[in-house]
């Protein structure tokens, strides 16, 4: 059979060919489009790895050998860019320190730290400040020089023109096209962020802020290649390079500010081992997502199993009425009920109090909060198990339960030594996905509590998942710690993959698929 | 005939009795918020404190603050909603379907270990590496600005990178049970792979192409991390992220209201679907038992 479509394969019809002749033509037309800023930016390896994935393009839709080829090569690649490719940089960037302080190389570390010492002097450009976040949330001076009108984003990696944003009647820009501007509240909750930026124009020369306005200036810091160290000739200070860290340390060990990327092996990884101020809401985080997981699928399983059963029965009425305003639950949009949920459980005001009279403070105590995403999650979960466990419960072999029958095997015996089991050989690797799935349901806890409570002066949450607690640590309202939130990541996959394991000894007796 | 009646009345009660009386109280839990949201959408105050549980007075002002207030672009949040989760739906079918169908009638080598990854990848949601996906995308923009962070587009590459594994396993099981004479049958009559399916299997698949669909478009209608992500301007955001704002601590109390109109009107368009097709979702939820 495969032999007679590899020979026929080629005769396709003239409709046929003049699709794929297009197509080819909009890949090729596509890929010029996409080169030239690569080229522009003199990205070569990115033009490599462009053209390679062309060249397999055309390979797969020109060649007459494989055909499967043809038919997973626009999946697996949209798969390996999107989906593999970021697993494997996730890994690659927990082994490092990447995040806020640490988002350059070392010259760029070294050029920021000195432009940090500038002092004002005469004849050097003056602007009018304005501040903003680049589409990656890179911290950036929007200024615009006093002098000429002309405007520029400065970053502690240095400075660019910036075209396209619009200026106010005092020079201030409003707003820059790829970045977000700060009002005047964000600006003075972030004053000491600003305060020790410094945009580097050249090897001694730096701009600095100074209230709303800045200034180049020359800086009274330098580098030493010998001593690896950075010299501030008025202040006497001096940094040595700690290459392991990539911090520069004074001598009693104060870190200057910036600091650059390096490769700090496990350490991430140690220290949630290590760091005692990590290692026990590191471990209370884990144990309550474990606890969630498993007491969403439990709890949804037999609310819906139960439910299941008793309309697991032709001859009783109304039984359609029933299944279909139990899917209605299944049917709303789970984002909004979550939100719903998270009305309803307000203090004051929410229906949950009202309805039983209660004053519970919700979001304010670990466990009332707890059982409150617990209570919702069940709530969305149930109609899925009710129709799973229906579809499975219909299925199931009949002649079995009527030998039960016969056997006198009645009422919770027959459930229990029977039905059961039956239903679980089935249902289990449905409820291990549905554990993965919980394991990392981020809607659910973030659209909730958003990880209430918090303990005061502590970053992790009573009801904090693991994937909730990284996601703070990366994108929170403190110090983004890329390195950090991908180690959790890490450990997030390590965890799943072992839960899929399991699931694929569990299943593979029932696969007879290959 | 009086004895039997007589045994008849406590039989009906042990045989559908605690039946009824547990489909109620199930039904009770799971139509309290969704009576709710009903309720605060038509209350004309739109506080949470003034909503009660069934409805006490009847008025439209919230849904017209939804389409009225500059503040609340929800016309916008619906239309980027759809924009995006349409021909995201659309796609990641198309591109799981062709894959279905290799892994159904060809036989290659790595066909097996690659179901098994496809199996894996699963269970790796697209945001658990949503550092990375930051990143790539904040470098992505540097140099294609139209698929950047803040763009539709670049959210819509992420959840393409997930189409495979989706539903693929769901469509292979379902074009397994076509049967393979049909396509020998056409190849005797000079048919090429391409027309045998396009012209015939997807046709002959087209219930599981609609529960597939569908699974896949809520799915991403649903996503609120890589949709927050991503979009952050106040008219880019989709429906998941705007809404959210609503309830936000520092919004006006009365934007209640107007959010549980919203979440009416959005589940609207999912009821409905869900409605209709019923019958298949089961069958598909169930036949996803089976493959795992």
């Amino acid at each position: 059979m495969l032999d007679q479509r590899a020979q026929t394969a080629g005769s396709t019809t003239a409709a046929g060919q003049i699709t794929k002749i297009a197509v080819l033509a909009a890949v090729a037309a596509l890929a010029v489009w996409a080169a030239l800023p690569l080229i522009g930016a003199r990205a070569w390896w990115g033009l490599a790895v462009e053209a390679a994935v062309v060249a397999i393009v055309f390979y797969t839709y020109l060649q007459r050998r494989s055909i499967p080829l043809k038919y997973l090569v626009p999946g697996t690649l949209l798969l390996i860019a999107f989906q593999i490719a970021p697993v494997v940089m996730t890994a690659g960037t927990s082994f490092s320190n990447y995040g806020d302080g640490h988002r350059t190389d070392k010259d760029g570390a070294i050029e920021a730290i000195i432009a940090a010492g500038v002092q004002q002097t005469s004849g050097g450009a003056n602007y009018r400040l304005a501040v903003g976040e680049s589409a990656s949330g890179e911290l950036t001076l929007l200024l615009t020089d006093t002098a000429d009108g002309s405007t520029w984003a400065g970053t502690e990696e240095g400075l660019t023109e910036l075209d396209g944003a619009t200026v106010d009647a005092s020079g201030a820009i409003t707003a820059a096209p790829g970045y977000t501007v700060w009002d005047l509240a964000e600006l003075n909750e972030r004053q000491a962020e600003l305060a020790e930026l410094a945009v580097p124009t050249g090897p001694e020369t730096g701009i600095k802020v100074q209230g709303l306005s800045a200034f180049e200036g020359t800086s009274t810091r330098s580098y030493d290649e010998g001593c690896d160290c950075i010299t501030d000739s008025e202040t006497g200070t001096v940094w040595y390079a700690d290459n392991e860290e990539g911090s520069f340390l004074t001598e009693d060990g104060q870190a200057a500010l910036v600091g650059w990327r390096v490769n700090i092996g496990f350490d991430n990884y140690l220290s949630v081992i290590t760091d005692p101020d990590i290692r026990g809401p590191f471990l209370g985080v884990f144990a309550w997502n474990v606890m969630f997981a498993a007491g969403s699928v439990l709890f949804t399983f037999v609310i819906g199993l139960g439910t299941a059963m008793a309309l697991n029965k032709p001859s009783m009425r109304g039984t359609k009425v029933y299944r279909t305003l139990m899917i209605l639950p299944y049917a709303m949009p789970s984002f909004a009920m979550l939100l719903v949920w998270a009305q309803m459980f307000n203090r004051d005001y929410g229906l949950v109090n009202e309805l039983f009279g209660l004053s519970v403070n919700w979001y304010g105590e670990t466990w009332a909060a707890r059982a409150m995403v617990l209570i919702a999650n069940t709530w969305l979960g149930w109609p899925y198990m009710f129709l799973i466990s229906l579809g499975a419960l219909q299925a199931l072999p009949t002649d079995s339960l009527e030998a039960a029958k016969i056997d006198g095997a009645t009422g919770v015996t027959a459930f229990r030594k029977i039905t059961l089991p039956l239903l679980l050989i089935a249902l289990t690797p449905l409820l291990i996905s549905s554990f993965a799935f919980n394991f990392n349901n981020f809607n659910a806890i973030q659209l909730l509590s958003g990880g209430n409570p918090f303990p005061a002066g502590e970053s992790v949450g009573g009801t904090d998942l693991l994937i909730t607690y990284a996601f703070r640590q990366a994108f929170g309202a403190t110090t983004a710690d890329y390195g950090f939130a991908s180690a959790v990541s890490v450990f997030i996959f390590l965890i799943v993959a072992t839960i899929s394991a399991v699931m694929f000894r569990t299943t593979r007796s029932q696969e007879d698929v290959y | 005939m009086a004895t039997v009646k007589r045994r008849k009345r406590p039989g009906w009660i042990a045989e559908f009795g605690w039946r009824h009386l547990v489909a109620v109280a199930v039904l009770v839990f799971g139509l309290v918020p969704i009576l709710y949201v009903v309720s605060a959408a038509f209350n004309p105050k739109g506080t949470l404190s003034a909503t009660s549980l069934l409805p006490t007075d009847f008025s439209l002002v919230s849904f017209d603050r939804l389409f009225s207030d500059p503040n609340i672009p929800f016309a916008s949040w619906f239309a980027n909603s759809l924009m995006i989760a349409v021909p995201a739906a659309f796609i990641s079918i198309l591109i799981s379907s062709l894959a279905a169908y290799a892994f159904s009638r060809f036989r290659f080598r790595g066909r097996r270990p690659m179901l098994l990854f496809l199996l894996l990848i699963q269970m790796f949601p697209a945001f658990l590496s949503v550092v990375a996906l930051y990143l790539i995308f904040g470098a992505i923009g540097e140099f294609y600005p139209v698929a950047g962070l803040n763009t539709k587009l670049g959210l819509m590459l992420v959840y393409m990178g997930g189409a495979l594994g989706v539903s693929t396993w769901l469509m292979k099981g379902f074009f397994d049970t076509i049967p393979k004479e049909l396509d020998e049958a056409a190849t005797i009559d000079g048919a090429s792979h391409a027309q045998i399916f396009f012209g015939m299997i997807l046709p002959l698949a087209a219930p599981i192409i609609a529960i597939s669909g569908i699974l896949a478009f809520v799915g991403t209608m649903n996503d609120f991390i890589l949709a927050s992500l991503f979009l952050t301007d106040r008219p880019e955001m989709t429906l998941a992220v705007g809404l959210k704002t609503l309830t936000a601590d520092n919004s006006p109390a009365s934007y209640f209201g107007i959010f549980a109109a919203g979440t009416l009107l959005t589940s609207i368009l999912t009821v409905a679907v869900f409605m209709s097709l019923q019958r298949y979702i089961v069958s598909g939820l169930t036949g996803g038992a089976v493959k795992g």
